[in-house]
C-alpha cells in the first residue's frame, strides 16, 4: 500500500499540470485483478460475514444482523461515494496529515471513466476502497448485537465511519502522518480490524450485557451458517489481502499465500487449545480460530513470507484464544460475537510482528532503508497505540451523541421478544 | 377409558409404535418435548462460555385406551422403551372422561 501510495501521488501531482500528462498507462492485468478483489471483498461482508454473525445470535436475532450487515453495505457505500473516498485520499491541505478534503472529490466529482489511480482506473479503485469502508462497521456490531437500536445503528454507521474509519484510513493509506512515519499495515489491520475491535469493546461497554449474560445460555442458533460464513469470508479475504497489492504481480501472490497459511495455523492452533483445555475440538473453536489468523496477517500480508505467517498465525490462534475467554470469562464484557479479542487483538498482533517479520532474514519484503527492526516495531507500536486511543474516545463520543439523538439501547420487551419481530416485523423462520 | 401419557427416548418410537400396533391400538399421537428427571443434561461450550444445559429431548406419546387394554398396553411401552440407562421415561395414566370421532360423531369406546 506505501509504495502505491506513492504513485498514486505522483499520478495526482502529474494530472495538475496538464502539459506534463505522464499518468500511468492502464495495465489490464491489474485492473482485472482488483475488479475481482471488489468481487471478493464484498462477498466478504454480504453474505460471508453476515451468515458468520447470523449463525452465532439467537433466532429470534437473525434478520436484524443480516438486516444490520446488509443495511451497513448500502449506506457506507454511498457515504464513501458522498465523502468518505474524497475524505480518505485526497490532499487535504494544510491537515493532510490528519485527513483528506472533503469537498475535493465531494460526490466524486474528481472521478472520471479516464481517471487513473497508478496503472488501475480510479472508479476501480474507489470501488475496492469502498469494500473495506463497507465491512469494517459491520464488524462493529459484533459488539451490540441483539440489543441495538436499528435506527442507531444506522447512525452509528455514518458518524463512525467520518469520525473514525476516514481518518484513520487517510493516517496511513492516504498520505496522513502515519504513512508518512512509515508505518506498516497492507491491508488493513489498523484501518480496519483495531478499529473495529476497539470500536465494538466501547459499545459493548457503553451499552451494557445482554439480558441474562453471563450466567444464561446465549448460544449460536445455527453453526452451519457460521461456518458457511467462515468458508466464505477466508475465499473473500484472498480478495482482501491480495487486492491490496494493487497489481497481480508476486507481491499479491506471496499475499495470499501467507493469508492462507496463517489462517490454516491459527485454526488449527486454536482447536488445539481448546481439544487440550476443555476435551473437544470445536467447529466454533476452529473458525473463530480461522478468523483471527486472517485479521491477524492482514496488515502483514504484502510484508512477511511464510515463516512469519506461521509465526502470525500460531500467535493469534493463541493469544485470541487467551483474550476471547479473560473478556467472557475474567472481564464478563459481553462483546457478543467476540469482535475485540478476535479483530482487535488479532490486528495489534499482525501489525506489531509485521514490524519484525518484514526483514528480509526472516523472509519479509525488507525492511525500509535506514530502519532496523527495532525502529520498525518502534513505529508500529506507536500507530497501534494512536489508533486505538483515537478509536476509543472517537466512539465513545459518537455513542453518547447517538443516544440522545435516538437511544441505543432497545428496552427490555424488546430485547426478551427478540430484535426480529420487534424492531423488523418478522421472523427469520415460519416452520 | 384411560389417556396414557408415555414420555420416551426419541429413537424408541419405532420400536413402541410397532409393539403398540401388535396390541391392536390404531392411533396415537406423537409430541417432542423437552425435560429431565435424574438425567444428567450435558455442557456446551462455545468460545470459552460454557453452559450446563438441563433439558433433554424426549417424545410425548398419548393413547385413549380402553379400560380392559391398560395393562396390557403399558407393558408393550415398558417392554420396548426400555434401555436400562437413566432416563428411559415415565408413563402416567389418566381416567378420559369422554373420546368423540370428529368425522361420524361417534362417542366412547367406538371412538377410540
Amino acid at each position: 500500500m506505501i509504495v502505491q501510495f506513492y504513485k498514486h501521488a505522483l499520478t495526482a501531482l502529474f494530472v495538475c499540470l496538464p502539459s506534463l500528462g505522464l499518468a500511468d498507462e492502464l495495465s489490464g492485468s491489474n485492473t482485472s485483478w482488483i475488479l475481482t478483489s471488489t468481487a471478493l471483498v464484498l462477498f466478504m461482508t454480504i453474505p460471508g460475514l453476515s451468515l458468520f454473525y447470523a449463525g452465532l445470535v439467537r433466532s429470534k436475532n437473525v434478520l436484524s444482523v443480516l438486516m444490520q450487515c446488509f443495511a451497513i453495505t448500502c449506506l457506507a457505500s454511498i457515504t464513501w461515494v458522498v465523502f468518505g473516498y474524497s475524505m480518505s485520499f485526497s490532499d487535504g491541505g494544510s491537515f493532510n496529515q490528519w485527513m483528506g478534503s472533503i469537498t475535493q472529490n465531494f460526490f466524486l466529482s474528481d472521478v472520471s471513466r479516464s481517471s487513473m489511480s497508478g496503472d488501475i482506473p480510479e472508479t476501480v479503485f474507489v470501488m475496492f476502497q469502498m469494500t473495506f469502508a463497507v465491512i469494517t462497521p459491520a464488524l462493529v456490531i459484533g459488539g451490540f448485537a441483539e440489543r441495538m437500536k436499528f435506527s442507531a445503528v444506522l447512525w452509528f454507521t455514518i458518524l463512525w465511519l467520518a469520525v473514525v474509519y476516514f481518518p484513520v484510513c487517510h493516517w496511513v493509506w492516504g498520505g496522513g502522518w502515519l504513512s508518512d512515519k512509515g508505518a506498516l499495515d497492507f491491508a488493513g489491520g489498523l484501518v480496519v480490524h483495531i478499529t473495529a475491535g476497539v470500536g465494538a469493546l466501547i459499545a459493548a461497554i457503553v451499552l451494557g450485557s445482554r439480558h441474562g449474560f453471563p450466567q444464561t445460555p446465549l448460544p449460536p442458533h445455527n453453526m452451519t451458517m457460521t461456518v458457511t460464513g467462515a468458508g466464505m469470508l477466508w475465499v473473500g479475504w484472498f480478495g482482501f489481502n491480495g487486492g491490496s497489492a494493487l497489481a497481480a504481480n508476486g507481491d499479491a501472490g506471496m499475499a495470499i499465500l501467507v493469508t492462507h497459511i496463517s489462517a490454516a495455523v491459527a485454526s488449527l492452533t486454536w482447536m488445539t487449545i481448546e481439544w487440550a483445555k476443555y476435551g473437544k475440538p470445536s467447529v466454533l473453536g476452529i473458525v473463530t480460530g480461522m478468523v483471527a489468523g486472517l485479521g491477524s496477517i492482514t496488515p502483514a500480508s504484502g510484508f512477511v513470507g511464510p515463516m512469519g505467517a506461521i509465526v502470525i498465525g500460531l500467535s493469534a490462534g493463541f493469544i485470541c484464544f487467551t483474550a476471547t475467554n479473560f473478556m467472557k470469562r475474567t472481564l464478563k464484557i459481553d462483546d457478543s460475537l467476540d469482535v475485540f479479542p478476535v479483530h482487535g487483538v488479532g490486528g495489534i498482533i499482525g501489525t506489531l510482528l509485521a514490524g519484525i517479520f518484514v526483514a528480509s532474514q526472516y523472509g519479509g519484503a525488507g525492511l525500509a532503508e535506514g530502519m532496523t527492526i527495532a525502529d520498525q516495531f518502534s513505529v508500529q507500536l506507536m500507530a497501534v497505540v494512536a489508533v486505538i486511543i483515537w478509536t476509543a474516545i472517537a466512539s465513545y463520543v459518537i455513542l453518547k451523541i447517538i443516544d440522545v439523538i435516538c437511544g441505543l439501547r432497545v428496552n427490555d420487551e424488546v430485547e426478551r421478544n427478540g430484535l426480529d419481530i420487534s424492531e423488523h416485523e418478522e421472523k427469520g423462520y415460519n416452520i | 377409558m384411560k389417556l396414557i401419557t408415555a414420555i420416551i427416548k426419541p429413537f424408541k418410537l419405532d420400536d413402541v409404535r410397532e409393539a403398540l400396533t401388535e396390541q391392536g391400538i390404531q392411533g396415537l399421537t406423537v409430541t417432542e418435548v423437552k425435560g429431565f428427571g435424574r438425567q444428567k443434561g450435558h455442557t456446551e461450550l462455545y468460545r470459552g462460555a460454557e453452559y450446563v444445559v438441563d433439558f433433554l429431548p424426549k417424545l410425548k406419546i398419548e393413547i385413549g385406551v380402553a379400560d380392559e387394554n391398560v395393562n396390557q398396553v403399558i407393558e408393550a411401552i415398558t417392554r420396548t422403551a426400555n434401555t436400562g440407562k437413566i432416563g428411559d421415561g415415565k408413563i402416567f395414566v389418566t381416567t378420559l372422561e369422554q373420546t368423540i370421532r370428529i368425522r361420524t360423531g361417534e362417542t366412547g369406546q367406538d371412538a377410540l
